[in-house]
C-alpha cells in the first residue's frame, strides 16, 4: 500500500467524485468529501515523511517503466505542494456546508462537491506526476471543474467572472499544450525527467525557445503574474466564498509550481536563466505587480476584490525571490507559497463567515462588525497582519527570507521596493480594520451575530497555524530550503 | 518565595502578559478587575527588584526560549541598561495604574477592560525589549509594544482618535519596516550575529561608508525615538487618554525608542566605531535640530498634552545626542535622562490630566489661577517641571549635567549651545504655566500694561470669578500618584547614586570584556 501512495494521492479523489453523485444527500456527500480530502492530507503527509527520509519517490504507472510509461514523481518540492493544497482543502472543507447553504442552490450541493473533488484532483495531479502531457491534462481537469464552480456564484457576475476566467486559462493552456509538443517534437520525449537530459542537446534552436516561451506565459497566465492577472479579481470576488477560500490559497501556488518545475528541473537553470533575460524580467513584473496590485486593493471597495488584488500583489513576491536564482532566493518563494496558503485561506474563510451572516462583503456594509463578529473580525486582523509581515506570523518569515536574499546579491533598492510594497499592505488592511472598529452599525440594518462554529474552528485553526508557523519555523524552513536546494542541483 | 533568577526573568515577561487573561475574566467586576492589575504591578515590582540584586551582585542571567529562524534566537538576558528601563516602567506601571484607575472612572471611560489589558500588554512587551539578549527579539517586541498601545490611542473611538491612530500606527510600523528591519538584515548579513555584544559586532574591517548608512537607517527606523522628521505619531497619539499619553508616550513607548537607540549604539556599533563613522555628524546635528525645532514648536502649543508632547520629542533628542556623542559621560547622561525625564514628564502628565478631569480644562491659556484649585497639583507640576528644565533640586539636573559635559568632552561646541538654547525654551513654556496658575492678579497686571484690553479684561473676570472657588483636587488615587512622582524628581536629585552605578556599569561590561 505504502508503495502506491503517489497515484492514490491522485486516485483517491478522482474516483471520490463520481461516487458524490450516487450518495444524493447533501449531508452526506459533505461528510464523504470531507473524509477524502483528509485521506488526501493523509497520504501526502506520509509522502513527505517519505521524500524527507529516503529520498525521491519514483512511481511507475501500470508497471511501464519510463520514459515510456507515466512516471509519478515526488520530491521534496512535489510533497510541499500535496501537502499545502490537501490541507488547505480539508480545512476549508469544514466550513462549506453551512457557506454553500446560502450562497448554492439545494439541488446543486452535490454537484459542488463533485466539482470540488475534481478540482482537488486536477491540483494534486499537476504536482505528483513527471509527465508533460499529464500535466495538461490535470491542469484542464482542474481548470474546467474551476470555471464551473466559480459560475456557481450567486451574484450574476459570476458567470461574466467565469466566463473570463474561461478565455484566459484555455489560451493559457493552449499555449502549453503547444510549448509540450513543440518538446515532443524535438525530443520524442515527454517524461520531465528524460526531458530534462534531451533538451540541452536542441537547447539552441528555434523550436525550443518557442517552446520556452509559450510554456512561460501560459503558466504566467495561470498564475495571474502582472499584466496577466485580469481575470482574477472577479473571479475569486464573485465565485462562492468557499471557492474562493480553496482556489486563493492553491491554484495560484499550483501554477507557481509549474513555473518552477518548467524552468529548474525541465529547460535547466543556465537555459532559463542565461540564454534568456527570464530574470530582469520576472523580476521587473513581480515588482510593478506589487506596487500597483496593492495600489489598486487600496481603492477596493468589495472586500473580496480587495484581497484579490492582494494576492495579485503577493504572486509579485513569490515571482521576485524566483528571479533572483539562488537558493535563498527560491527557498523565499517557497515558503511564501506556503504562508501565503495559510494567510490567505485564513482571510477568505473569514469572509465566507461574512458573507454568511451579512450576504455581502462590501466595506461600507462592515460597519461595527468589529463588535457583532468580535472572532471573525479578529481572525481578518490577524491574518491582515501576517500579510503585513509583522513579527511572529508567518509573513514576517517570507519577507525575512526575501530580504535577505535581495541584499545577498546586493540588490538593495529591490529590497527597499518590497518593504515598501508591505506598507502599503498596511494601509489597505487598516481600511477594513477602520470600518469594522471606529464607524457605529448603520441605523437601519439587523445586527448579525457572530458565525457559527463551523466556520469559526477552521478559521481559527488557520490563524492558529500563521502564528505557531511563524514562530516555530523548523518545519517550514527546513522542507523549503531542501527543495530549494534539489532544485539547484546541491544535495543537502 | 525561592525562584531562580532564570525564572524571575521569564516571569517578569510572561507575568504582565497572562494578567491580560485576568484582567479580561474579571472585566465585569471593575474593582476585581483593577485589583488584578495592581497585583500584578506589585509581583512585576518585586520580581525586577530581585533581579536588580541579583545582577548587582553579579551574577548573569541569561535564558533561551527558542530558534526562530536558523541562528536568530529569542533570548533574554539582563544587562545595567535594560535593568534601569525595566526597574523605571515597572515603578511606574504602579503608579499609573493608581492614577488611571482615579481618571478612567471620574473621566467615566467605556471599554476599561479592553484599556487594562492592553496596557498590561504593552507593559509586558517594554520588559520583554528591555531584557532582550539580540536585536531579533528586541524587534519583535518593539512591534508588539506598537501594536498593542494602538488600541490605547484609538481608544475613544472618535474620529479624531481613529486619525490619531492612523498617524501613530502609520509612521511607527513604516519606519521599522522599511528603515529598522532593513538595517536589522543587513547587520545580520555583514556581521553574522545580532546578539548585543559590549563593544559592537561589527568586524574590524566592516566598510565605514555602509555602516554609516546603516546607523543612518537604524536612528530613522527606530521611530520610537520621535526624531525629526519622524516625529509626527508622538503629537498624534496625544489623543490618547491621559494615563496612556502619561506611562506611554513620556515613559514606555518612547523611552523603548531612545533605550533602543542607545543599545545599538553602545552594543550593535560599539563606541569606537561610532565615533568615527562619517555620518555620526550628521545625525548628531539632526538630533539637535530636533531638539531645538521641537521646543519652539512647543511654545506654540496651547493644548497643554500637545505642548507636553513636542517638549518630549525635544528632550529624547538629548538622549539620542547623549548615546552619538559616544563617550561615557554621554552614554551615562543618556541612560539616566531615561528615568529622570521618565519622572519629571508623567508627573506633567498626571498634573495635565488632573487638570482635565476636576476642571475640564485642557488649553494652557484656560489655566490661570487654578493654583488657587489645585495647589497640590500646580505645585508638583512646577517642580516636574523644574526637572525637565534641569536645576537642582530635581533629578534632572543630573542628567542634564553629564550631557552637557559629553558635548564639552568632544568639543561639540555647537550642540553645547543648542543644548543650552533648548533649556532656555524649556523654562519659557514650561515655568509659565505654574506661575500663571498661582498669580493670575500679576500677570494680568503685566498684560493691562500692555494695553491689551481684552485679554485683561477676561484675566480680571476670571480673577473675580476665582474668588468665589474652593480647593478641588483630583480624585484621591489620581492625587497619590502624582505625589508619588513628583518625590520622586526630588529624591532622585538627592540619591542619584543607584542610577549612576547603574549607568555606569553600561560601560564597565564593556570594559571588562
Amino acid at each position: 500500500m505504502i508503495a502506491h501512495l503517489p497515484i492514490l494521492q491522485v486516485v483517491i479523489p478522482l474516483m471520490a467524485a463520481p461516487i458524490c453523485l450516487l450518495l444524493k444527500r447533501a449531508q452526506l456527500v459533505w461528510l464523504f468529501s470531507l473524509i477524502v480530502s483528509g485521506l488526501a492530507f493523509l497520504i501526502s503527509i506520509l509522502l513527505l515523511q517519505q521524500v524527507i527520509a529516503s529520498g525521491v519517490i519514483s512511481y511507475e504507472l501500470g508497471g511501464w517503466s519510463p520514459p515510456w510509461g507515466i512516471e509519478y514523481r515526488i520530491d521534496e518540492l512535489n510533497a510541499f505542494l500535496l501537502l499545502i493544497i490537501s490541507a488547505i482543502s480539508t480545512i476549508v472543507l469544514f466550513a462549506a456546508q453551512v457557506s454553500i447553504e446560502k450562497e448554492i442552490p439545494p439541488n446543486k450541493h452535490t454537484l459542488f462537491y463533485v466539482l470540488y473533488l475534481l478540482s482537488l484532483t486536477g491540483m494534486l495531479g499537476i504536482v505528483a506526476t513527471g509527465d508533460a502531457f499529464n500535466i495538461f491534462v490535470f491542469l484542464e481537469i482542474s481548470s474546467l471543474s474551476a470555471y464551473a464552480l466559480i459560475a456557481m456564484g450567486k451574484d450574476r457576475r459570476a458567470l461574466w467572472a467565469s466566463y473570463q476566467y474561461l478565455i484566459m486559462g484555455t489560451i493559457g493552456a493552449t499555449f502549453m499544450l503547444i510549448g509540450i509538443g513543440l518538446m515532443y517534437q524535438m525530443t520524442g520525449t515527454l517524461n520531465i525527467e528524460d526531458l530534462s537530459q534531451r533538451l540541452p542537446e536542441v537547447a539552441q534552436t528555434r523550436t525550443v525557445f518557442t517552446a520556452f516561451v509559450f510554456i512561460i506565459v501560459g503558466v504566467c497566465l495561470k498564475l495571474a503574474l502582472f499584466p496577466l492577472h485580469l481575470w482574477l479579481p472577479n473571479a475569486y470576488a464573485y465565485a462562492p466564498s468557499i471557492v474562493t477560500a480553496f482556489f486563493a490559497a492553491t491554484a495560484t501556488k499550483v501554477a507557481i509550481y509549474l513555473l518552477i518545475r518548467f524552468t529548474f528541473s525541465v529547460f535547466g537553470l543556465s537555459f532559463s536563466f542565461t540564454t534568456i533575460p527570464l530574470q530582469s524580467l520576472f523580476m521587473a513584473l513581480g515588482l510593478v505587480g506589487i506596487v500597483i496590485a496593492s495600489i489598486s486593493a487600496i481603492y477596493q471597495n468589495n472586500v473580496k476584490h480587495l484581497f484579490a488584488y492582494s494576492s495579485i500583489a503577493q504572486i509579485g513576491y513569490m515571482i521576485v525571490g524566483f528571479s533572483i536564482s539562488s537558493v535563498t532566493g527560491l527557498t523565499a518563494t517557497l515558503l511564501h507559497l506556503f504562508n501565503h496558503a495559510l494567510m490567505k485561506s485564513a482571510i477568505f474563510l473569514a469572509l465566507a463567515a461574512v458573507m454568511y451572516r451579512l450576504g455581502n462583503v462590501q466595506l461600507n456594509n462592515l460597519h461595527g462588525l468589529g463588535r457583532q463578529m468580535p472572532l471573525t473580525m479578529a481572525a481578518i486582523v490577524i491574518g491582515g497582519l501576517s500579510l503585513i509581515g509583522i513579527p511572529l506570523t508567518v509573513g514576517f518569515v517570507s519577507k525575512w527570507y526575501l530580504v535577505t536574499a535581495l541584499l545577498e546579491q546586493g540588490w538593495w533598492p529591490v529590497a527597499v521596493l518590497i518593504l515598501i510594497g508591505s506598507l502599503l499592505a498596511i494601509i489597505y488592511v487598516w481600511r477594513i480594520v477602520e470600518v469594522a472598529y471606529f464607524k457605529a452599525p448603520l441605523a437601519n440594518k439587523v445586527p448579525v451575530r457572530e458565525a457559527p462554529i463551523s466556520f469559526l474552528a477552521p478559521i481559527w485553526l488557520l490563524i492558529i497555524a500563521n502564528i505557531y508557523f511563524g514562530i516555530d519555523t523548523r518545519f517550514s524552513v527546513q522542507v523549503a530550503q531542501e527543495a530549494a536546494q534539489t532544485l539547484f542541483g546541491l544535495t543537502p | 518565595m525561592n525562584l531562580s533568577l532564570e525564572l524571575m526573568l521569564e516571569l517578569s515577561i510572561i507575568v504582565p502578559l497572562m494578567a491580560t487573561l485576568g484582567i479580561i475574566a474579571t472585566g465585569h467586576h471593575p474593582d476585581l478587575r483593577e485589583g488584578v492589575t495592581i497585583t500584578t504591578c506589585l509581583i512585576l515590582i518585586y520580581l525586577v527588584v530581585n533581579l536588580y540584586q541579583g545582577i548587582s551582585q553579579g551574577e548573569t542571567i541569561s535564558i533561551f526560549w527558542w530558534e526562530l529562524l536558523p541562528g536568530l534566537t529569542v533570548s533574554f538576558d539582563i544587562e545595567p541598561l535594560g535593568m534601569l528601563f525595566a526597574l523605571v516602567a515597572s515603578f511606574l506601571w504602579l503608579v499609573t495604574t493608581c492614577y488611571a484607575i482615579g481618571y478612567m472612572r471620574s473621566h467615566q471611560e467605556k471599554n476599561q477592560t479592553r484599556f487594562y489589558s492592553c496596557f498590561a500588554i504593552a507593559i509586558g512587551a517594554v520588559m520583554g525589549l528591555a531584557f532582550s539578549a539580540n536585536l531579533f527579539t528586541l524587534f519583535i517586541f518593539y512591534e508588539v509594544l506598537t501594536l498593542s498601545t494602538y488600541p490605547l490611542v484609538t481608544h475613544a473611538g472618535t474620529d479624531k482618535a481613529k486619525k490619531g491612530g492612523r498617524t501613530y500606527l502609520g509612521i511607527l510600523l513604516s519606519t521599522s519596516i522599511v528603515f529598522f528591519l532593513l538595517a536589522i538584515i543587513s547587520t545580520w548579513l555583514i556581521a553574522g550575529t545580532l546578539d548585543f555584544n559590549p563593544g559592537g559586532i561589527f568586524p574590524e574591517d566592516v566598510d565605514k561608508s555602509i555602516a554609516g548608512i546603516l546607523l543612518v537607517l537604524f536612528i530613522f527606523g527606530i521611530g520610537k525615538a520621535a526624531i525629526m522628521p519622524f516625529h509626527r505619531w508622538l503629537p498624534a497619539a496625544m489623543v490618547a487618554p491621559t494615563p496612556v499619553s502619561a506611562l506611554l508616550h513620556a515613559v514606555a513607548v518612547v523611552k523603548a525608542g531612545v533605550f533602543t537607540i542607545l543599545k545599538v549604539c553602545v552594543f550593535i556599533f560599539g563606541l569606537d566605531l561610532l565615533s568615527v563613522l562619517p555620518t555620526t555628524q550628521f545625525l548628531l546635528y539632526l538630533a539637535g535640530a530636533s531638539v531645538l525645532l521641537a521646543s519652539l514648536v512647543a511654545m506654540r502649543q496651547d493644548n497643554l498634552k500637545a505642548r507636553l508632547a513636542y517638549s518630549t520629542v525635544s528632550q529624547l533628542g538629548y538622549i539620542t545626542i547623549g548615546a552619538l556623542l559616544a563617550t561615557t559621560s554621554g552614554v551615562i547622561g543618556s541612560s539616566m535622562h531615561i528615568a529622570m525625564h521618565a519622572f519629571g514628564k508623567i508627573t506633567l502628565f498626571f498634573c495635565a490630566g488632573a487638570i482635565l478631569v476636576t476642571l475640564h480644562k485642557s488649553k494652557v491659556s484656560e489655566m490661570r489661577g487654578i493654583g488657587r484649585q489645585m495647589p497640590l497639583t500646580m505645585f508638583a507640576f512646577f517642580i516636574a517641571s523644574l526637572s525637565i528644565i534641569g536645576v537642582p533640586p530635581t533629578g534632572g539636573t543630573w542628567s542634564k549635567w553629564f550631557l552637557m559635559l559629553g558635548t564639552i568632552e568632544t568639543e561639540q561646541w555647537l550642540l553645547m549651545v543648542i543644548l543650552m538654547l533648548s533649556s532656555l525654551l524649556n523654562i519659557a513654556y514650561l515655568l509659565p504655566i505654574s506661575f500663571h496658575a498661582f498669580f493670575p492678579e500679576l500677570m494680568a497686571n503685566t498684560a493691562a500694561n500692555k494695553e491689551s484690553n481684552t485679554y485683561s479684561k477676561t484675566a480680571i473676570y476670571s480673577k473675580n470669578k476665582l474668588a468665589g472657588y474652593k480647593i478641588k483636587e483630583a480624585p484621591l488615587p489620581s492625587l497619590i500618584a502624582i505625589v508619588i512622582t513628583t518625590l520622586g524628581c526630588l529624591t532622585l536629585f538627592i540619591f542619584p547614586q543607584a542610577l549612576f552605578e547603574l549607568a555606569t556599569a553600561i560601560l564597565n561590561n564593556r570594559d571588562n570584556s
